[in-house]
């Protein structure tokens, strides 16, 4: 690989991030601000593109300002841009301009969670028969798989209440109850559904996730202290299409 | 199969007029990136669209010029992307956008020199090697006069295909809006160029820089083509024939009907010549 090439491009990239003087003669030329607005420009419609909710929250402006902070910071590293973003809740609780907006990094979180759960691979839904047809034995030794579409959040604030407002289109019409909430978003049918869910729930797939048998998973969210009845929840998460399937020992 | 007349790039607001089309000879294209998730409804609308019309996948982002190494990621999936989709075109651009790890999101200049035909041949076999194809590699628009040049662009265009036995992709915006940007002939640029290896055109608009007017032209596919490029695409057929010819609108999307005018005006000047499709 020829060395004058990646001296270029390597002051190529400081003088788009406006990392160095512009003391290279193409660096003065009027069309270089081209490539150092569609690179901005780019990285930043990307980000509103996977935080639309941030984005109608904030508007134009402020967005514009905190997501420009973050592309400074973090450039994408994936050519995929659907899944540049990842570290944006973070940044977005710590960035001074909008750090009091307590619930905006968990709205940020909601949309990430959205277009993965869109994106994720297809596969089958476990219905509630399927478990119904199992020996309580076989259940609790049992590990559920959550569904790849399945993602499952816990706010200290009412952060999904306000996304699903913004996703659905909806103004706030009661006072806010400012409590902690979770929220479960799946796609059994092709399209990304939301849902509340207890935060035993959420600790229960969180469980599930991490390999737990279904009994393990079930003491490690009452050890919690959380509260979780299994034979409330398990039809719940069953219907809202969480899992895709059990795995039985010996099966 | 029938032969591919003009096509149109694809965005998602589209997808239920694209699916129901029956134009003849329709093809659609798509950024590949867009489509590089797992599964869910977009990657089943692209698989509906593939049933119905051939396809040409983008590549926006391989970064075939760039100094290091390309990202095994993006490659194993445009792989797994072309295996499923089967497209009828794949192309990237003579740019780079990947630098230390980063992704920047735009096709960037560099100074054309042997060493770098060398480096972009390698680049361009690896993906073809991956891929078990070969791809059209796409002109830039350019906007800065740099120093270093060792080729011009077609010199070199031409000796990567000729190298890899890649194919070109011929965007004639490009070409209109780097000649102002550069101070270049964009005719010369249509005369000069080996049309044999042509196998896609591109069509687009673009708009006048809002501080330095139209002496700074934007790459911004946000408006219908121009008359110039209009022109270019004559000038092309007239000496080489028609070859597949897309449309790109990326931003201020109009109604399908719309863009399908645009096609038609597209489709008129491709059969201004006897010629048959390449």
């Amino acid at each position: 690989m020829s060395t004058g090439m990646h001296e270029f491009q390597s002051s190529f990239v400081k003088a788009l991030l406006g990392a160095s003087e512009p003391t290279l003669p193409w660096s003065r030329q009027p069309g270089f601000d081209v490539y150092r607005n569609t690179v901005l420009r780019g990285a930043i419609d990307a980000l509103a593109a996977n935080v639309p909710s941030v984005h109608r929250l904030l508007g134009d402006d402020a967005f514009d300002t905190a997501a420009g902070a973050y592309v400074r910071a973090r450039l994408p590293r994936d050519g995929r841009l659907v899944r540049y973003g990842a570290n944006l809740p973070d940044f977005l609780a710590s960035f001074p301009p909008v750090a009091e907006i307590d619930y905006l990094p968990g709205v940020a979180a909601l949309d990430l969670a959205w277009i993965e759960s869109h994106l994720a691979a297809d596969a089958p839904v476990l219905g509630a028969a399927d478990v119904y047809a199992l020996t309580a034995e076989q259940l609790l030794h049992g590990r559920l798989v959550p569904h790849p579409a399945a993602r499952w959040l816990t706010f200290p604030v009412p952060a999904f209440t306000i996304w699903r407002h913004e996703r659905e289109d909806r103004r706030i019409e009661d006072a806010l109850s400012w409590r902690g909430e979770s929220a479960l978003l799946t796609r059994p049918q092709g399209v990304v559904v939301w849902r509340t869910v207890d935060v035993g729930e959420a600790d229960f797939l969180a469980a599930c996730a991490s390999g737990r048998s279904c009994d393990d998973a079930l003491e490690s969210v009452l050890d919690a202290g959380t509260g979780f009845d299994l034979a409330a929840s398990l039809p719940r998460l069953l219907q809202a299409g969480a899992f895709t399937r059990i795995d039985i020992d010996g099966s | 199969m029938t032969a591919l007349a003009a096509g149109l790039g694809l965005k998602p607001e589209h997808y239920d007029d694209a699916l129901r089309c029956g134009a003849a000879g329709m093809w659609f294209e798509v950024h590949a990136e867009n489509y590089m998730g797992a599964g869910g409804p977009r990657r089943a609308w692209i698989e509906a669209i593939r049933r119905e019309h051939p396809l040409s996948l983008h590549g926006v982002s391989l970064s075939l010029a760039g100094a290091e190494p390309l990202d095994m990621r993006t490659l194993e999936a445009l792989a797994s992307l072309v295996r499923e989709l089967e497209p009828a075109l794949v192309s990237e651009h003579l740019a780079w956008s990947r630098f230390d790890g980063a992704f920047l999101p735009d096709l960037l200049p560099f100074p054309r020199t042997h060493a770098m035909v060398q480096l972009v041949c390698e680049h361009v076999d690896q993906v073809q090697d991956a891929i078990g194809r070969t791809i059209a590699l796409e002109n830039p628009s350019h906007y800065l006069r740099l120093d270093g040049h060792e080729l011009g662009e077609i010199e070199f265009l031409a000796a990567v295909a000729r190298r890899t036995g890649c194919s070109l992709l011929l965007d004639l915006n490009n070409v209109h809006v780097s000649a102002v940007n550069t101070g270049t002939s964009a005719t010369d640029y249509v005369d000069d160029f080996p049309v044999e290896l042509v196998s896609e055109i591109h069509l687009a608009g673009h708009r006048n820089d809002p501080v330095h007017g139209d002496r700074l032209l934007i790459d911004s596919h946000d408006a219908p083509v121009a008359p110039a490029v209009w022109g270019l695409l004559d000038r092309f057929v007239d000496r080489a024939g028609p070859r597949p010819t897309l449309i790109e609108r990326d931003a201020a999307l109009p109604a399908f009907s719309v863009l399908m005018k645009e096609r038609e005006v597209a489709q008129r000047r491709l059969a201004r010549t006897e010629a048959t499709f390449a």
